[in-house]
Order: C-alpha cells, then sequence, then structure tokens
C-alpha cells in the first residue's frame, strides 16, 4: 500500500508537470464554477448583508440566526433541496438545469450567499455607530451611506468572498447531486477525485487532490494577506 | 435659529430627554452643561436630526425639522463633530471630500476647499496620507475639516475636545471661534467642562438628567444656579440649608445653624431655603479687627488647606464650614495655615438664595 501511495504521487506529479489535458480541463472548469458562483454570490449577499444591518423588521434577530446556521448547511443538503426543485418532475424542471454547470453554480451559490450575507452584516455592525451618524450628517443619501461603510470594511468584505470561494471549490455533495460528475461536462476537483478514488486510479486522484490542496493554500494565503494586510497596509498610505 | 419645544426621546422604557425646550438665535454659541449621561449627546443628535425625538417640536433654520421633506435638506445645511474622532479608513484628502462629493461637487472645487481647510487646521501637507495614522489631535482637526468644507450655517459639537491634550483642544477651540466670529456661524457644544463651556459660550443650557432646569448667561449659572443639583455641578462650594428670619427692603436675614447670613432676596421670613455662594466671593481677612463692607463677616479657626492648581481651597470653621478659594500667592502672603483665627466675609450679594426643594 505504501509502495502504491508513493508511485501514486509520482504518478500524480507527472500528470501535473505534463499539464495532462484532463487535469487541466478538470481544474479550469472546477475554477470557473466557483469562481462563477462567488461572484454572484457576492452579488446578492453584500446588498442583502448591507439592507440587513440598515433595516429593522420584527423576525431580524431570527434571520440572522438562520443565516448564520446555514454557514454549516451541508453541502448535500443543498444538493437534495435543488434537485427536488430543478428535477424533471420538480417546480423549476422546466428550466433543465440538472447535470449542467450552470445548476452547479446555482448549487454553491446556495452554500456561499448566507456566508457572505452574514459575514458582510457582521463586519458592518462592527463600526462604530458615531460613524454611520457622521456618515448621515455629512449629508449622505442612503446608496451614498451604504457605499462608504461597505468601502470601510472592504477588507472583511474581501475576506468573506475569499471564505465564499473555498467553500465553493472544496465542496463535494452538491456537485456531486446537481452535476452528476459527467466527464468532459459537469467534472469538477472534488467529484473526480471521489470516483477516481472508488475506482482505484489513485495517482489520478492525487494528481487532483494536490491541484485542490493547493488552491486551498492559495485562498489561505490570500486571506491572510487580506486580513494582516488591512492592519498593515493601513498604517502606510492607503 | 434653532426652536425646542418639549422635546422629548425616550428608548424603549428608558427615557433620555423629557420636555427640553429651548431657542438659540443665528450666531449664537450655545453651551449645553451637565453630567455624563444627562442627555447632551442624545439632545445633540436629535437636533443634528441623526434621531427623531419621541415628544416635541423642532424647527431649525425657520423650517419644521421633523418632517421628512425637509429633514435630508436640512441635514445638509449643518455639520456634528463627536468627541471620539471619526476618522475613515481613507486618505486624509478623501475623509475631508467626503460631504463634498456626496453634494456631487465638482472635483476642481473639491481639491479647492479640501486644500483650504487643511491649511486653515494647521495640517497643509497631511492630504495623502492616510487618515488611521494621524494622532488623537490631527484626527480631531480633520474631522473639523470634514464638519467645516460643507460650509454648515450651525455646528454641533459633541465634547470636542474632551479627548485630547491641551494644546490640540486650544487649536480647536480656537478654530471654532474664529469661524463664530467671521463667518457667523451658530455653534451648539457640549461640554462636561464648565471652564470651556464658560469661556467659549455665550449662553449656556444646563442638562441634569433629560432636562434643561437653567438657561442663561455664565455667570447666571455660576453664581446664581437655579437649583442645589446645579450648583454642586457648577461647584459652588458653600450650600448651607436655612430660614429666612427676616426681610428688610429685600435684604434677607438667613439662619443657618446659629449663623446669621444677610442676602438680596425677596423671599419672606418662616421660609426654608438653600444659601449659595461660591468659594472664590468670600475674602479672608487676619487683622485684629475685620477691615470690610461687606455685610457677612465672621470669625473662624482654618481647619483644612487644599491646594487646587494655583489656588488654595481654605475651609474655615465658623460655626458651620465656609470655604474660600484664595491664590498660593495670598495664602503664603497671609500666612494661613491650619489652626489659624481668620475673619472671612461674603458681600450680601454674592450670596444667591434658592428654595428648599430637594
Amino acid at each position: 500500500m505504501a509502495d502504491e501511495i508513493t508511485q501514486g504521487i509520482v504518478q500524480a506529479i507527472h500528470l501535473i508537470l505534463n499539464a495532462d489535458h484532463e487535469v487541466l480541463q478538470i481544474t479550469i472548469l472546477s475554477l470557473e464554477i466557483s469562481l462563477a458562483s462567488t461572484l454572484f454570490s457576492a452579488c446578492i449577499g453584500i446588498p442583502l448583508g448591507t439592507y440587513l444591518y440598515y433595516h429593522d423588521f420584527p423576525g431580524k434577530r431570527a434571520l440572522v440566526n438562520i443565516i448564520q446556521t446555514l454557514y454549516a448547511l451541508p453541502t448535500v443538503i443543498a444538493g437534495l433541496v435543488l434537485f427536488l426543485l430543478i428535477s424533471n418532475q420538480g417546480p423549476f424542471g422546466f428550466l433543465h438545469l440538472l447535470y449542467t454547470p450552470l445548476g452547479m453554480v446555482l448549487a454553491q451559490m446556495i452554500l456561499v450567499i448566507p456566508l457572505i450575507t452574514g459575514l458582510t452584516f457582521a463586519a458592518l455592525m462592527a463600526i462604530d455607530p458615531e460613524m454611520l451618524q457622521t456618515v448621515t450628517s455629512l449629508g449622505a443619501t442612503g446608496m451614498q451611506s451604504a457605499w462608504t461603510l461597505i468601502r470601510e470594511v472592504r477588507f472583511g468584505i474581501l475576506a468573506a468572498v475569499i471564505l465564499g470561494f473555498g467553500r465553493a471549490i472544496s465542496e463535494v455533495g452538491a456537485a456531486m447531486i446537481i452535476g452528476g460528475n459527467i466527464r468532459g461536462y459537469t467534472r469538477v476537483l472534488t467529484t473526480a477525485i471521489s470516483l477516481e478514488t472508488s475506482i482505484g486510479d489513485f495517482p489520478f486522484a492525487i494528481a487532483l487532490g494536490i491541484i485542490l490542496l493547493g488552491i486551498a493554500v492559495l485562498v489561505n494565503v490570500g486571506l491572510n494577506i487580506v486580513q494582516t494586510g488591512s492592519a498593515w497596509k493601513s498604517s502606510f498610505t492607503s | 435659529m434653532i426652536d425646542a419645544g418639549n422635546l422629548a426621546k425616550t428608548y424603549g422604557a428608558k427615557e433620555i430627554l423629557k420636555d427640553v425646550t429651548f431657542s438659540i438665535p443665528d450666531g449664537e454659541i450655545f453651551g449645553l452643561i451637565g453630567p455624563s449621561g444627562s442627555g447632551k449627546s442624545t439632545l445633540l443628535r436629535l437636533l443634528d436630526l441623526i434621531e427623531m425625538p419621541t415628544a416635541g417640536t423642532l424647527s431649525i433654520l425657520g423650517e419644521d425639522a421633523l418632517s421628512e421633506k425637509t429633514r435630508f435638506r436640512l441635514r445638509r445645511r449643518m455639520a456634528m463633530l463627536y468627541q471620539k474622532p471619526v476618522i475613515f479608513n481613507l486618505s486624509v484628502y478623501e475623509n475631508v471630500a467626503m460631504g463634498m462629493k456626496y453634494r456631487k461637487e465638482s472635483q476642481a472645487t473639491i481639491e479647492g476647499r479640501v486644500k483650504e481647510a487643511l491649511d486653515q487646521i494647521g495640517l497643509p501637507e497631511y492630504a495623502r496620507r492616510s487618515a488611521k495614522t494621524l494622532s488623537g489631535g490631527e484626527a480631531q482637526r480633520v474631522a473639523l475639516a470634514r464638519a467645516l468644507v460643507t460650509d454648515p450655517e450651525i455646528l454641533f459639537l459633541d465634547e470636542p475636545t474632551a479627548n485630547l491634550d491641551p494644546l490640540s483642544a486650544e487649536k480647536i477651540e480656537e478654530i471654532i471661534l474664529r469661524l463664530n466670529h467671521d463667518e457667523g456661524m451658530t455653534l451648539v457644544l457640549s461640554t462636561h467642562d464648565m471652564l470651556q463651556g464658560q469661556h467659549l459660550a455665550g449662553r449656556i443650557g444646563v442638562v441634569m438628567e433629560g432636562r434643561i432646569p437653567q438657561i442663561g448667561s455664565t455667570v447666571e449659572i455660576f453664581h446664581k444656579p437655579a437649583t442645589k443639583n446645579i450648583a454642586r455641578f457648577v461647584q459652588v462650594d458653600n450650600i448651607f440649608p436655612g430660614t429666612i428670619t427676616a426681610n428688610q427692603a429685600g435684604e434677607a436675614s438667613i439662619d443657618v445653624g446659629g449663623t446669621i447670613f444677610r442676602a438680596i432676596s425677596p423671599a419672606q421670613p418662616g421660609k426654608d431655603v438653600n444659601v449659595l455662594f461660591r468659594a472664590e466671593d468670600v475674602t479672608i481677612g487676619t487683622g485684629e479687627d475685620p477691615v470690610t463692607s461687606a455685610r457677612n463677616v465672621y470669625q473662624g479657626r482654618i481647619k483644612h488647606l487644599e491646594p487646587s492648581g494655583p489656588f488654595v481651597r481654605v475651609i474655615i470653621d465658623c460655626g458651620i464650614d465656609i470655604t474660600a478659594l484664595v491664590t498660593i500667592r495670598s495664602a503664603e502672603d497671609l500666612n494661613l495655615g491650619y489652626g489659624r483665627e481668620v475673619w472671612i466675609s461674603v458681600k450680601a450679594t454674592a450670596i444667591h438664595v434658592i428654595p428648599l426643594q430637594e
């Protein structure tokens, strides 16, 4: 077994260094789907988190609690729910999104939107109330005020977006259920690793695993730069 | 012109302000003094239209300030400076330009005004710097510049110098005094520092427990406080409960535990009152006989000496403990010391008599 692992790693590195066509294709599709889902989620989550910050309504606290609980929503449940909605028998079956990359983007958005919404809200809530008052006092319209405060917590929001991307690219449950792991069409890093492992093609699985880990490391480094960088950068000219 | 009528503010069941009524003419410097937590900041937020009062009327610059239609427009004619400088994580330039950008001023106008404002606050080279690197005093000056570039007609200042060193505080005071003097800007400032209130404000409103029990000139507030609590807050050292025993043509005699005071007051015999006078108004003499025209002269023994900056607070036992304030120099000249027999005198006009209601 140990021999197999060593061999697997050596072959995996070969696959990566030779830019194996399938490895490359799967990696690019993974990045495309997860970047798209993160971007769309940011476009929804940041305004939603901002709305929550500015408006008080009955049930707001409960809603925030639900959003925070959804940070840990099991990915297979997100997949299952979306499956029921977009399968041929489902209410949105006519859209034919099941087993498509677009369907996978939607599935990942279910996972990422709560994260970005909740963390945007939390970042804004951490602002000194007198800052909001100052913005109001300076004569800002609602939109101007929101823009100023979002810009003030830009590093916190950027961190939320990076975290969202990390969740999207590393999840397997929803991608499997909604994408179906169709070779060359919806097969992404996580679903491919899952499949190759089960059929015993370890070098291929390890190669994809190394790439996925690499992306995770990059995400983390990015997060670190954003978090420490915000402190570091602000001590110099911005 | 600010006209507030019976303003009230409650948060849930907590009553922060109640029945606040006053009027501030254009061009005045109006001070709000009062202990921490008395409601000064809340009142300023109501006036700057950041929050809505729970009840009452408010008219600012001739418009109804409680109507949703006018609030936004009025807000753009006023500005507020907070105790803790609010600084955005942007360059100094962007911090100062913020209000003008909201008003969609032209780039050229903004650049010119920011430069002018930075010159005015004495930080001309700071435009490109990150505002987060500023010291407390510099940050407050940038916050002031940001409030001023929009040319407000009314400027609210919430304890503007409470966190600053004396030099930075002086700089801020100098700037706002000049604004009032040169441009007729109406200033409303809150402070718990009575000296600041005294040397900045024309009139003062005393804020106590969410109400304004007295409005007047600094002299009135300091020498004729309307209640015992105000007297305590403006550091009137000598406060004694007593009873009026006689009143001859407006000069009342008040019996304070055997010591008789004479004061100018219409209060009639039999009325229970508080007798108030400031320690600065007590004169100390050391000769054999008192040489004074004052109506109230007492002999006593020095019980305690308490240095207070360049002054000494002298507590003299004259049957009751009367506090006098003298300079350190005159304390030395008079050779004041513990146990020393002295004369003290207080003019009848320096004594303020209020009903004993608390």
